[in-house]
């Protein structure tokens, strides 16, 4: 065997890649089954209404319409579980029924099913259904609903509260504030975003009559805990009987970690149809239907000194959580989002609390960040606000209030597990030279003489990746109630072929090739040799998924600790080839030989072999290199960054252009640096359009107004400019590796970068704060009103 | 039903087809060429780009009857005798796509900007694939993806695919 190059720290283009730019992927609405059939779902117009009777004749006499099911007929499965019931969640955890029957709670309520031979004809049969509505008050606001003489939406959630939740130090906080030099105060819109992966959602459901079996093929993050949620919990069955598949999944972004009606519903009627049924959602289903994110109210305060320190932080959240509760919806508005407010300061005395609240809407759950991003929103405005009212440079307050590289491990006081690792200062400077912030005050004053707005914008950001440690999230009453590690196989084929099996799953990750860098060069053996197989219930181990940006950092450990494992087993039938005591071989390059004499090794080629065949073996070692790990961390990872947006407004018409964008950001050791830029990229550009484009907005009647593509302002590419990227790097001691994880910081670190700048161009108006997203109508009128 | 004859990615095909299939529904589920994507109902996403007599088109504002007598390439007949489009490489080179599900509009868009404007500025690649949609890359590695096929089709002298 040859000297294997090291893989890790290399910018391989992705294993993934081949069959997607030929058109040759596997998505779920390009699978047919034989036999299969099409849903199609009828979705209450009305965003509060009873349902006095459904009118199915006229619609079951289309010629191809097989069957029509409505929410009565499906009361032999239970309601979908909510899974993560955190945040003190107590008897009043409402979750949606495959369809609803009786009443619908908001527009887009799934009533009534109709199964046809094709999508058209199914979609025919819609509109010969007959409703009988009775619409009922509606409010979609989260703090109105809390409020008297609000419209109800379930009897055992009094003012439409679903939970209310604090962690922090109240009494502390309170006397920081009322001893305060300086306090500020504000209400920050976290405004509702709908998450639009460009592939929407769906199932497809084959049911076995022999044997009982069902096989859903799902646009899922996580198809084992699907697996797990619709047997236990809504079909009770055994688990083995349903396998779950996720086929390449179009992006996920959060929408797809969820257990959905469609799963069910289209379970549901395979088996009673005996065939096939495949329901997949139009775009305006899935922004009506499919879960959103956001959507916080938060009113929000900050205290200090005259000088610069923070010395209190006040916050209390109104969190929208729509009709009913997603599968893991109270853990984002709290665990999420409380636990890290405090962001990368060190703040003596902070509190948040958190109201929960049902309103006439889709679902809130987690998206892109999810919590995160508030926090990070909330804090870094409300730094820029503090810094402008005692007149401070907003890069010195952060660097005043930074906590400092001695203070790791960190605890923020707010219940989090402690921060792993980090070093503020480098990524701030490192990004204030990369804008050229000393020269930028100059080009500003001189910019604003004539009449020109420019502004700058910092984000210093740390967030939780690598979500897991079970002994955290899995605490009773506020966690799961479940673990959250992550699984890896590993086993070593005799012809030398490396086959890894994971619960990770990528759906634009890079996971297949991140993950088949780290085998390579920790076995040494050709990266093309290791093959890693996902998404299918049926041939790898139980895992929780992909999202949280956890794959690499718990997963990706999982798989390293499995590699070690074969390893540590390839020595010992090494030294039996070998005649040698194990303790005196080394493994190296993929090979194990006695320690100075590695012209005599044995290539893991032949051990494997040796293995395998099992003619000869150490006495008590069984054949074959096959390990696995299930790994769960001692810690989430955290990692942080500063991005420093600029902005120049028009002052005639409000519009934004971004001028630079620099992002700084350290997800410690990399591992496949062209991935982890894309990851960012990917992360700011959401930033970005939050802070610039997107609203999910409802009207007063719970109409999402912004219901289509053509009214929901996802960004295109000639409304995004260049990332400016670099990174620091300091490693997490939670893993081997050192790792962090990527996937969710360009997301959490930016919005705030372009806000801050946004209304640092508007200062010469005397603009202090600006709610999402700064359209041009809206920093026009903030420009007119001063 | 209406008979349609397409010649599509080279090869001709006679279909009986309702006067209403969507040209996508009719490549898709007829034809079983499954590269081009559904990502919305109201012709936003690009998704569904293919090119209809050398001219790209979203396939899901076409009806399948309107295409009658064309010539339509899909994201499936770009590659030729197995040697990947330079689009296609410049893609994968400078991971210009995360899920991939946009990728295939989004590739075929961009050779039609090729084909108007070899040479390209950042900007004309940016404004060129206003109608294409990405949820995963912030678009800043396919501007690069484009760039890449660019100088490769120029420098090679010839426009290879077609």
């Amino acid at each position: 065997m040859t000297t294997v190059t090291k893989m890790v720290g290399q910018s391989l283009k992705r294993r993934e890649d081949p069959k997607l730019i030929t058109g040759k992927g596997n998505f779920l609405d390009d699978i047919k089954l034989q036999g299969m059939s099409h849903a199609a779902i009828l979705r209450s117009p009305y965003a509060h209404a009873k349902i006095n009777s459904i009118d199915t004749s006229k619609a079951k006499a289309l010629p191809g319409v097989i069957a029509i099911f409505t929410g009565d007929d499906m009361m032999d499965i239970n309601p979908l579980p909510c899974a993560w019931q955190a945040g003190r969640v107590q008897n009043n955890a409402n979750t949606p029924r495959a369809l609803s029957a009786g009443k619908a709670l908001y527009a887009g309520d799934g009533i009534a099913m109709v199964v046809a031979e094709n999508r058209y004809i199914a979609r025919d049969a819609l509109d010969l259904i007959e409703v009988d509505y009775e619409p009922l008050p509606v409010v979609v606001d989260a703090k109105k609903a809390t409020e008297a003489g609000a419209p109800q939406l379930h009897e055992n959630a009094p003012n439409n509260i679903c939970m209310t939740w604090d962690c922090g130090h109240k009494d502390a906080t309170d006397a920081a504030f009322s001893s305060a030099e300086v306090t500020v105060k504000e209400q920050i819109i976290n405004q509702r975003l709908i998450p639009t992966p460009m592939e929407t959602r769906g199932a497809l459901a084959r049911y076995d009559e022999a044997t009982g079996e069902f096989t859903v093929w799902m646009t899922s993050q996580a198809p084992h805990v699907m697996r797990l949620l619709l047997t236990a919990f809504v079909f009770g069955i055994p688990e083995t009987k349903l396998r779950c598949i996720s086929p390449n999944v179009g992006g996920g972004f959060g929408q797809k970690i969820f257990c959905y009606a469609d799963m069910a519903f289209t379970m549901w009627a395979a088996r009673k149809l005996g065939r096939p049924v495949k329901f997949v959602e139009d775009r305006s289903e899935n922004y009506r239907s499919s879960t959103h994110g956001r959507d916080h109210i938060t009113d929000v305060e900050i205290a200090g000194t005259k000088d610069g320190t923070i010395t209190g932080l006040r916050i209390e959240t109104w969190a929208n959580l729509g009709a009913y509760l997603s599968t893991i919806a109270p853990g984002i508005p709290t665990t999420l989002y409380g636990r890290i407010a405090t962001g990368v300061y060190k703040i003596p005395a902070a509190y948040c609390k958190v109201h929960g609240v049902y309103t006439n809407t889709a679902m809130v759950d987690a998206y892109r960040g999810a919590g995160r991003p508030e926090a990070s929103y909330l804090i870094e405005r409300m730094v820029d606000r503090f810094a402008a009212e005692i007149g401070m440079d907003p890069a010195e307050v952060r660097r005043k209030n930074f906590i400092q590289p001695s203070d790791f491990p960190y605890d923020n006081g707010m219940g989090l597990l402690p921060y792993d690792s980090g070093n503020y200062e480098p990524a701030l400077d490192r990004a204030l030279a990369m804008v050229g912030y000393a020269d930028f005050r100059n080009e500003q004053a001189e910019a604003r003489k004539q009449g020109k707005y420019l502004g700058l914008g910092i984000s210093s950001y740390v967030e939780i990746c690598g979500v897991a440690p079970s002994a955290w999230i899995g605490l009773p009453g506020e966690g799961w109630g479940a673990g959250l590690w992550e699984s890896a196989n590993i086993r070593v084929h005799l012809t030398g072929q490396v086959v890894v099996t994971t619960g990770s799953l990528p759906h634009g990750q890079g996971v297949e090739t991140t993950f088949a860098q780290i085998v390579a060069d920790e076995l040494g053996v050709p990266y093309e040799s290791v093959l890693i197989e996902h998404s299918d219930t049926a041939g790898t181990p139980f895992g929780y998924g992909t999202y949280g940006s956890r794959s690499l950092a718990v997963g990706g450990t999982a798989l390293y600790k499995s590699v070690a494992k074969v390893k540590e087993k390839a020595k010992k039938i090494a030294a039996h080839m070998l005649e040698a005591n194990p303790a005196d071989i080394e493994y190296a390059d993929g090979k194990a030989y006695v320690k100075g004499s590695p012209d005599q090794a044995k290539t893991l080629g032949e051990i494997a072999l040796q293995a395998s065949v099992a003619y000869s073996l150490p006495e008590g070692v069984e054949p074959f290199l096959d390990e696995t790990t299930y790994y769960d961390p001692p810690n989430c990872t955290f990692p942080f960054g500063t991005h420093i947006a600029i902005v120049e407004v028009d002052g005639a018409t409000g519009m934004v252009a971004i001028k630079r964008y620099v992002g700084v950001d350290d997800v410690g050791n990399p591992i496949n640096p062209l991935i982890i830029d894309g990851q960012l990229h990917g992360g700011i550009a959401q930033g970005i359009a939050q802070a610039l484009y997107e609203h999910g907005v409802y009207d007063e009647n719970g109409q999402l107004v912004s219901g289509t593509l053509m009214d929901y302002a996802v960004p295109n590419a000639a409304m995004l400019p260049n990332y400016e990227l670099d990174r620091t790097v300091t490693p997490s001691p939670v893993n081997p590796m050192g790792v962090k994880g990527a996937g969710e910081a360009g997301t959490i670190g930016s919005a705030q970068a372009i806000m801050n700048a946004v209304i640092d161009a508007l200062a010469p108006f005397g603009v202090k704060h600006l709610q999402m997203p700064a359209t041009a109508e809206r920093v026009w009128r903030a420009m007119q009103s001063h | 039903m209406s008979t349609i004859s397409v010649t599509v990615n080279g090869r001709t095909y006679q279909s009986d087809v309702e006067p209403r299939t969507l040209l996508v529904h009719y490549l898709r589920e007829q034809l079983n060429l499954t590269g081009t994507h559904i990502g919305c109902d109201t012709s936003q996403c690009g998704a569904c780009v293919v090119h209809i007599n050398g001219q790209s088109v979203k396939s899901c504002t076409v009806l399948a009857v309107q295409a009658d007598g064309a010539e339509i390439t899909t994201i499936e007949g770009l590659a030729q005798n197995g040697q990947l489009h330079p689009l296609q490489e410049g893609f994968w080179e400078k991971h210009g796509l995360q899920c991939g599900y946009c990728t295939p509009g989004m590739i075929m868009s961009a050779y039609d900007l090729l084909q108007q404007n070899p040479n390209p500025t950042e900007d004309e690649i940016r404004h060129g694939l206003e109608g294409n949609l990405c949820r995963c890359t912030g678009y800043q590695n396919i501007v690069k993806a484009v760039q890449y096929a660019a100088d490769k089709m120029n420098g090679s002298g010839n426009s290879p695919g077609e």
